[in-house]
């Protein structure tokens, strides 16, 4: 295989010389430190706590299932699981609807303008979601500037201690990846097809929805299950601008844990966000395949 | 598209640009407050804050202390993740490395809450919460990926023959690749680099379940400080890691557009 590849990528190596079996096995091993540091400090604990989901039970146990019967009879903690993920399926959405029409703009920009918006992308997504969160607690505060300009227009809301808040937050720290993916799928479009339809009579509109949409399919895909996925496992931006009354998944781990050491909980609301994350980018991933599947034939 | 109809759409998508740049130029003026309460604008100005911050030893403990972690986390990261991301692009068939790919990638699809509990749940275990070993233990597993990514990207478009003719004129294949591969995957590695630094020195979750009091980073003392004693000071660590971040970005991608200019 590695023969192979080689082969495709410039002319013949010397023989003997780099592709023996024993080269081959001089690249292979320089994997193991990663792998074992990732095993022991990452991988291990993770499977511990998963599978003490199993094993350790507060108060008296009646099965080996009882963390999870207790996460799912408890309706607060069914109702957070459902907020969890209609939050996030909001999120994804929000994310949508403001990336779209920014990566469009990015695929068909140039020189100064392409490096501008790309920088107001990059740069934000490199700041710490801590600081962030912190400048929209500044900025979106009872006595702040925005809370003052909606009242002098009438409209008399708060926007932190609420979803609100919290959703200005994480579609903020999302946006990088709903608009990468959306731009890079966006740039492969062959804008011909639009003048193909605009010369066979199509409108501007009808020829985008008709001939673009369609096309940008899997890159709308890609992207919403990107931001889908990483919502739901938010902890900072919840915890900091939403409220207790309205919380999601991770801000419920982190009390069932840190303070009360209850390790089965714990473990099995873990197992059910795991889960649950790699359901969304299992069916997302499906999802997205078959879209490009699609829109290449 | 109609001609008027573009012209919203760079409106709309100017407000989207301003509202991403928005947190970043609100901390300046927040930071510069000379009262305890909290404003985007002050009108009582100074740099009381910053005196605080680079004056009081509960911030610059922890300020010093990040910047010690960041560094050990980032060349820890960058040896793992450089080895990881070679051995990934020349060592195994296209099939291994999907799966290679996706247990080296782990740590970004995980949520990091569920790292948090379960290395907290361990390290008690073993005894070490609150050492700083503890978090380079658990920053370097989740900015390994950070390394691996960009470093495959550019082994990606270097040509592997290169190698080859360096070993034809003599040169070991350890010396090749010291000389020949890494200095062509360079910007790679510094990307990488930054990125690793960065996850551990903006870290949070991991850093509140395995920090104790006497060895806070400087994110978990600024979420106290939102969180239970209110200290202002946290206005200008904020304002500080945005200077840096940006100025970290920027330089990284100057020094990439006009290496890709001379490229030419």
């Amino acid at each position: 295989m590695v023969t192979v590849a080689r082969a495709k990528a410039g002319p013949a190596p010397p023989k003997g010389q780099g592709l023996s079996d024993s080269t081959s096995l001089g690249w292979k091993i320089l994997i193991i430190p990663a792998l074992v540091w990732l095993g022991v400090f990452f991988l291990y604990p993770i499977i511990r706590i998963l599978s003490l989901s199993f094993t350790e039970f507060s108060g008296d146990q009646v099965s080996g299932l009882d963390n999870y019967i207790w996460f799912f009879t408890t309706p607060a903690n069914v109702v957070v699981l459902w907020r969890t993920i209609w939050v996030s399926a909001l999120i994804a959405l929000l994310s949508l609807i403001i990336g779209y029409p920014y990566a469009y703009l990015l695929s068909i920009s140039t020189g100064r303008r392409r490096l501008l918006l790309i920088s107001a992308v990059v740069i934000p997504l490199t700041i710490s979601p801590l600081v962030r969160s912190y400048a929209w607690i500044g900025i979106l505060r009872d006595n702040g500037p925005v809370v003052a300009i909606l009242q002098w227009l009438g409209i008399e809301v708060e926007l932190l201690g609420n979803l609100l808040g919290v959703a200005v937050g994480m579609v903020h720290i999302n946006f990088p990846l709903m608009v990468l993916p959306l731009f890079a799928a966006l740039s492969r479009i062959d804008r011909r097809l639009l003048d193909a339809g605009a010369s066979l009579g199509a409108t501007p509109l009808s020829a985008f929805w008709r001939v673009y949409a369609p096309l940008s399919l899997p890159g709308v895909l890609a992207g919403t299950v990107l931001v889908f996925v990483n919502s739901l496992g938010f902890y900072l931006t919840p915890a900091l601008l939403g409220s207790p009354r309205q919380t999601l998944l991770s801000p419920l781990i982190v009390t069932q844990t840190q303070l009360v050491l209850a390790w089965g909980r714990g473990g099995a609301m873990a197992t059910v966000l795991l889960i649950t994350t790699l359901g969304v980018l299992l069916l997302g991933s499906l999802a997205t395949r078959r879209a490009l599947m699609r829109s290449s034939q | 598209m109609t001609h008027g109809g573009r012209r919203w759409l760079w409106v709309a998508v100017t407000i989207i640009a301003l509202w991403l740049f928005l947190p970043a130029f609100a901390v300046l003026p927040m930071s510069l407050n000379n009262t305890n309460r909290m404003s985007v604008w002050p009108e009582d100005r100074s740099l009381r804050l910053y005196d605080q911050l680079f004056g009081e030893p509960q911030w610059t403990a922890a300020l010093t202390r990040s910047f010690r972690i960041g560094a050990i986390v980032t060349v820890l990261a960058v040896v793992l993740g450089t080895l990881a991301a070679l051995a990934i692009a020349r060592g195994y068939s296209r099939a291994r490395r999907a799966g290679l790919n996706a247990l080296i990638l782990a740590p970004v699809i995980i949520p990091v809450v569920i790292a948090a509990i379960a290395s907290y749940s361990l390290y008690l275990e073993w005894n070490i919460v609150g050492s700083e070993r503890a978090l380079i233990f658990a920053h370097t597993s989740i900015a390994i990926p950070f390394v691996v990514i960009p470093v495959l990207a550019s082994l990606r478009g270097i040509n592997p023959t290169l190698e080859f003719a360096a070993q034809s004129l003599g040169a070991s294949r350890a010396s090749a690749v010291w000389h020949v591969t890494l200095p062509l995957i360079r910007p790679g590695i510094a990307v990488g680099a930054f990125l690793a630094f960065m996850q551990s020195f903006d870290e949070v979750v991991l850093s509140l379940f395995l920090t104790g009091p006497l060895s806070r980073t400087l994110p978990v003392r600024m979420y106290s400080a939102l969180i239970d004693d209110l200290d202002p000071t946290v206005a200008a660590a904020a304002a500080v890691i945005i200077l840096f971040t940006t100025v970290a970005v920027v330089s990284i991608g100057v020094s990439r557009l006009s290496e890709a200019r001379g490229a030419h």
